[in-house]
């Protein structure tokens, strides 16, 4: 019985202080990271009520589609898009290389209009089957459109009633080519000239291949994290992290000695658990996420405190260590559950009425308190019981003392 | 017991608590707040420039181009100096053609630079993420008063919360005067603050109700079970806080410049809510106790003027 539960013991810990030397890193790594931490552009676009066209729920989730095409075009990896309240669509770009660019082609409405000589409008962006950029024999860089058949249908009405006369290609209103018509063209093809470069003449066509939008948007926020300055988080959080865990692991071995040493390996487990829990659920880490998990530390801490405390007080009354261990986990635990509870309440608002970073503060904080009640109950209960059966403390001492000692009774 | 009384001094604790609150809020509403572009609305640049840059010849070119109030901060190696590489600049929403403006003018006078971070916020979002702060706030306060009723009784939640206001009020009252910046993040920093403060008072909470169950006769010294209760949770108290503030102090030296503040306001807070369990929220509890017994009191003299 002795030899046995000291192996428990030892192959626990042992297991715990391994896996989370070699892993704890990669594990840390694996995880998807926010905008903050790899750098990127965050944006959010808001609906307008125009007279042609209200905000409509349908009409916004035709907006993420169109989004997501134009986002999707510019091939970055992870990208997301996704609706927020009634007309809001945050839109994050990791790893964007020219932030202005991306923002421009994602707040187009991309309305495409073709015009007579008097105005009239006579074919419009859903006319278009495809459009690619090119560059012609002389070096000019172009958009050709196809049309679909109604819209060749009605091009070729328009570029033959014309002849002689200017149509324009308006973009937004504003216009793009008004070309001279020499002869009606029938075979459903045309070409926008004027594009200064191929980059320019890409984003065009991307514009109106993914189509218009079905209402105005508004670009209400964006923010951008450069790459140096996200790799600089990240390396300053990796740091405050090892010092501040280290200084708790080394706390707690210098406040409970032995007791301590057990407390330390929950927490070391604790964290691997937190972090792959973070993982499963594909959560984002971002900086907010990440002093939240360092914060959490100093507070899983709490609840092993909690029991060593009662622990030895019911020592100091007298009672073995096996009972004293039974009765104080006892008592601690309704204080453990309590303050927890809080602690999950409070980060369960935090979820509801916060937005992105303060999010992912909230998941950290909630699952921390969560898993924390876990591994501070399991672990160091069974690492504890292990302990006294292996029959290695002798002196009390070795469990710390008491900042304050205290007759816990008095009758 | 020769221990400090410390529940028996309550009027010392109530007097410093509320010296410090009187002064915060006649600052919070004199000096008010330095609030970031995420609330007021607004554009941050974050430059890092090749050459140093000067402050003048920033501030030059920003007037140049955009009227109104702008913010420079120099940091970098030599730290608030008038030429640093690492800019930042606050100012209000700039459109898209001003923003290009600045930014050639500096490329052209000033040398090439890198964006380390740009953020430009709306001000309806601003002004939405106050309501939600505050509702945010709010709504944790009632909770908590629910839960606390729910576990043990009402006098304590409403000692708890209001101990918990008073660390909201606190770390308020040292932003206000130390105007330092308070952005998104603040939030959730009170919010933590707020959880931490709790959490604490229940642990010293849970002691006494413990302590009355066990050993508390009628007509018993309630503030003596008061003091004993602190003092046997005293050991607790000062390691949790303590390995708190060292992973927040940690976060504050090594964090980099964006937890920062962040950090600085849980310092504060935590400290803060340590001391509200022990000198704020038990010698509350035992106010509201005394109150609530001495009406009970009176009923019983003079039932009939309570109808």
């Amino acid at each position: 019985m002795r030899r046995d539960s000291f192996i428990k013991l030892a192959v626990v810990v042992v297991a715990v202080v391994t896996v989370f030397i070699f892993f704890i890193k990669p594990l840390a790594y694996s995880i998807r990271q926010g905008l903050d931490l790899q750098g990127g552009t965050h944006v959010v676009l808001e609906g307008v009520d125009t007279p042609q066209a209200q905000v409509t729920d349908d009409a916004m989730n035709r907006v993420v589609k169109i989004l997501e095409n134009r986002v999707n075009a510019m091939g970055l990896t992870e990208p997301v898009i996704q609706r927020e309240g009634q007309r809001r669509i945050i839109v994050e770009l990791p790893g964007v290389k020219d932030p202005d660019k991306a923002i421009e082609v994602l707040g187009k409405t991309a309305m495409m209009e073709f015009k007579d000589e008097d105005g009239n409008t006579v074919l419009t962006g859903t006319d278009l089957k495809d459009a690619r950029e090119e560059t012609d024999q002389q070096g000019q860089n172009l958009v050709a459109l196809e049309f679909t058949e109604d819209g060749a249908q009605k091009f070729a009405e328009l570029t033959a009633e014309n002849v002689g006369r200017t149509i324009s290609i308006l973009l937004d209103g504003s216009v793009l080519t008004a070309p001279n018509v020499k002869e009606p063209i029938t075979g459903g093809k045309a070409v926008i000239t004027g594009n200064r470069s191929l980059e320019e003449a890409h984003n065009l066509a991307l514009l109106l291949r993914s189509g218009a939008l079905p209402v105005k948007v508004q670009i209400v926020e964006t923010r951008t994290v450069g790459p140096t300055l996200g790799q600089d988080s990240k390396d300053k959080s990796e740091f405050a992290f090892t010092i501040g865990v280290g200084a708790v692991v080394l706390f707690m071995l210098l406040f409970y000695r032995v007791s301590g040493l057990v407390a330390d390996i929950s927490l070391m487990a604790y964290v691997l658990v937190l972090l792959f829990a973070l993982k499963m659920l594909d959560a984002t880490l971002t900086l907010p996420g990440i002093a939240g998990i360092i914060l959490s530390v100093g507070m899983a801490v709490d609840a092993n405190v909690l029991i060593f405390e009662h622990f030895k007080e019911e020592m100091r009354l007298g009672k073995t260590i096996r009972s004293s261990m039974d009765s104080g986990f006892k008592r601690a635990f309704v204080t453990i559950l309590d303050s927890h509870l809080t602690t999950i309440l409070a980060s369960i608002v935090l979820f509801f009425f916060g937005t992105g970073p303060i999010k992912g503060f909230a998941i950290t904080l909630g699952l921390g308190a969560v898993l924390s009640l876990f591994t501070a109950t399991t672990m160091t209960q069974y690492q504890l019981k292990w302990l006294i059966a292996s029959d290695i403390i002798h002196d009390h001492r070795l469990l710390g003392s008491s900042l304050f000692e205290e007759k816990a009774v008095k009758k | 017991m020769n221990r400090f009384d410390i529940v028996g001094h309550r009027r010392i604790w109530y007097a410093f608590s509320s010296l410090i609150i009187i002064a915060g809020l006649i600052c919070m509403f004199t000096k008010g707040f330095n609030l970031g572009i995420d609330f007021t609305g607004g554009t941050l640049l974050n430059l890092e420039f090749e050459k140093p840059a000067d402050i003048n010849d920033i501030r030059t070119i920003m007037n140049d181009y955009v009227a109104g109030n702008t913010q420079i901060q120099m940091a970098g190696e030599q730290n608030d100096s008038v030429e640093a590489q690492n800019v930042m600049i606050r100012t209000r929403d700039l459109s898209q053609q001003e923003r290009e403006n600045i930014l050639s003018g500096f490329k052209e006078k000033l040398g090439d630079y890198k964006v380390l971070r740009e953020e430009k916020v709306g001000a309806t979002i601003g002004s939405e993420l106050i309501m939600n702060a505050v509702w945010a706030t709010v709504i944790s306060w009632l909770l908590i008063i629910a839960y606390i009723s729910y576990r043990f009784e009402f006098k304590f939640g409403l000692a708890a919360v209001m101990a918990l206001i008073h660390d909201t009020l606190v770390v308020l009252s040292i932003f206000s005067l130390t105007q330092k910046e308070i952005d998104s993040s603040f939030i959730a920093a009170i919010l933590t603050v707020v959880g931490y403060s709790v959490t604490d008072t229940i642990v010293i909470f849970d002691r006494i109700r413990e302590n009355l169950k066990l050993h508390f006769k009628r007509g018993g010294d309630i503030e003596e079970l008061a003091n004993r209760s602190i003092y046997q949770t005293l050991t607790r108290s000062i390691y949790t806080v303590t390995t708190v503030l060292v992973t927040t102090v940690a976060l504050y030296i090594f964090g980099g410049a964006t937890t920062k503040d962040f950090a600085f306001a849980l310092m504060v807070g935590f400290a803060f809510g340590s001391y509200s369990s022990i000198f704020t929220a038990t010698p509350l509890w035992i106010t509201f106790r005394e109150y609530s017994e001495k009406r009970q009191a009176k009923k019983r003299v003079n039932p009939r003027t309570e109808k």
